[in-house]
């Protein structure tokens, strides 16, 4: 029995959401009368951090503390319309969908504000505490919780915003066949070191080391949390996961947690994430948000390592022990691929 | 009709009674009957973890307990973690070292990591690993969630930086 080390690489070009049928979201925001603002949405917060960034984008743009912003995702039958949480698309959609609310809600409550202090709109200030001044003259200030209070009681106003975001639909070019189904790219090159017992046919992954390019990280430990659980999954997907492992033959596919195989706390792999920010020109605040690209790549990166291993090319999912002890039986015997 | 049973016991320090039907199970009990929806239902048949309780300080899975036989006993949930205001030291941890995302798993992990540091006040990696060893979590990868039991257990996690 030898155990070979194996060392894959991967890299990746993900799209941004889907331009096909335009991919539009929506979002409304709306102040409270005690001048919290709160951020209506359909999209749907799965973990993410959906919430947690919508809400740090609406405050910016606001001009309001963050601990002033709700974000409810409650109903998307009774919410403004949003196409989902899917195809990596919620802190770009959605976030520029809510930058668009937010700029009509903030220019609703400088007005309101401007009547309050008897100025012109344009001259005032938020300082993001909760705030407005006129610019060049701090103490002449209201806050926003009092402008609240005037538009709803006093001014008949509401300080709300309503915004949508769309990518029109791409068409074909009837001549080259062209079209431009995406408009916003993340990228991630990954390497994965691992071992194979050519006995057992086991691989075992010891590090991962990664680089992700994912526009400007907005919120960097939920980006980082996405990437280490992205990153479980891929080698989760890679090694372990299959509902039909004889496919097409149902057969031996596991009913249950019992026998569905997922890496455990004990198969924890080191990885090591370099978090490369290049912000995006038509992302809200640069960032296109990691989303589905945190698994995809380890999956590539380990059929690399196995075959730079032993030899064994697998282009069946996941790499079972059965599949690389086939590999090598078909092979006669491990092929490492370099000596490293 | 089918006959009930009382049981009494003690959820979180405060005394609980509840009439239970012949072979409910706890986690039916605490959830439906007392209206703790803390212990979360994941599978049922004891293979995910996220109905952990604790019974007498020992993690059971609430699930596979049938309720009747926590006559007299003590029963801990996540909703008792908190005290007032303040939060669980491994409460805390979780949310410093964001060691829930969809947080489905959060409340079997929490009160596996409660009996833990109950027993052994500084575990080491490999016995926070066992100790959540019954409980799947399909979002964080695990390392978060180990780095936060040893963060409450007041010892470096490996993250740097
Ligand atoms: S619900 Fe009890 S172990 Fe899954
Ligand atoms: S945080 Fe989602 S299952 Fe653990």
């Amino acid at each position: 029995m030898t155990v070979h080390k194996g060392r894959g690489f991967a890299c990746i070009n993900y799209p941004i959401g889907m331009n096909l049928g335009g991919d539009p979201s929506q979002a409304l925001v709306h102040s409270t009368p005690d001048g919290k603002f709160m951020v209506s949405l359909s999209s749907i917060d799965l973990g993410q951090g959906m919430k947690s960034v919508t809400r740090q984008i609406a405050a910016e743009t606001l001009g309001v503390p963050v601990a002033d912003v709700y974000v409810d995702t409650a109903d998307s039958d009774t919410g403004p319309h949003c196409m989902g949480s899917f195809a990596s698309r919620g802190t770009h959609r959605v976030g520029n969908a809510v930058i668009r609310a937010a700029t009509e809600a903030r220019k609703a409550l400088l007005e309101a504000a401007a009547e309050e202090l008897e100025v012109n709109a344009a001259d005032l200030e938020t300082d993001g505490q909760g705030n407005i001044h006129v610019k060049g003259a701090p103490t002449r200030t209201i806050t926003v919780a009092d402008t609240a209070i005037a538009a709803q009681f006093k001014q008949g106003r509401t300080l709300s915003g309503r915004g949508i975001f769309l990518i029109p639909p791409s068409d074909v070019d009837p001549d080259t066949g062209e079209m431009t189904p995406v408009s916003c790219f993340a990228h991630a090159a990954l390497v994965v070191d691992l071992e194979v017992d050519d006995e057992t046919g086991e691989v075992t992954v010891n590090e991962i080391n990664s680089a992700y390019e994912v526009g400007r990280a907005l919120n960097p430990r939920l980006v980082e949390q996405q990437l280490i659980g992205g990153a479980w999954m891929g080698v989760s997907h890679a090694l372990y996961e299959t509902t039909e492992p004889y496919y097409p033959d149902r057969n031996h596919g596991p009913e249950d947690f019992n026998a569905y195989l997922m890496p455990g706390p004990g198969e924890v792999v080191d990885h090591n994430i370099a978090v490369l920010e290049r912000p995006a020109e038509d992302a809200p605040f640069g960032g296109k948000g990691p989303g589905e690209m945190c698994a995809n790549p380890v999956l590539p990166a380990i059929a690399n390592a196995v075959y730079n291993a032993v030899g064994v090319r697998c282009d069946t999912l996941p790499i079972t022990p059965e599949r690389v002890l086939r590999g090598l039986l078909a092979n006669g015997g491990a092929r490492p691929q370099g000596v490293r | 009709m089918m006959a009930k049973t009382p049981v009494q016991f003690s959820l979180n320090g405060s005394s609980a009674a509840v009439f239970v039907d012949d072979a409910q199970n706890l986690l039916d009990v605490l959830r439906r009957g007392v209206g703790d929806l803390t212990p979360k239902y994941g599978c049922g048949q004891g293979t995910c973890g996220s109905c952990t309780v604790l019974i007498d300080g020992e993690p059971h899975l609430s699930c596979l307990t049938l309720a009747e036989t926590v006559e007299g006993r003590s029963v801990e949930t996540t909703n008792g973690l908190a005290a007032g205001p303040n939060l669980h030291a491994l409460q805390e941890a979780f949310m410093e070292n964001f060691a829930a995302q969809c947080g489905y798993c959060t409340p079997g992990m929490l009160m596996a990591a409660k009996a833990l540091l109950d027993r052994t006040p500084r575990p080491s990696r490999e016995e926070v690993i066992e100790a959540i060893s019954g409980n799947i979590c399909r979002c964080t990868g695990y390392d978060p969630i180990i780095d936060a039991i040893m963060a409450a257990s007041g010892q470096a996690t490996r993250r740097t930086g």
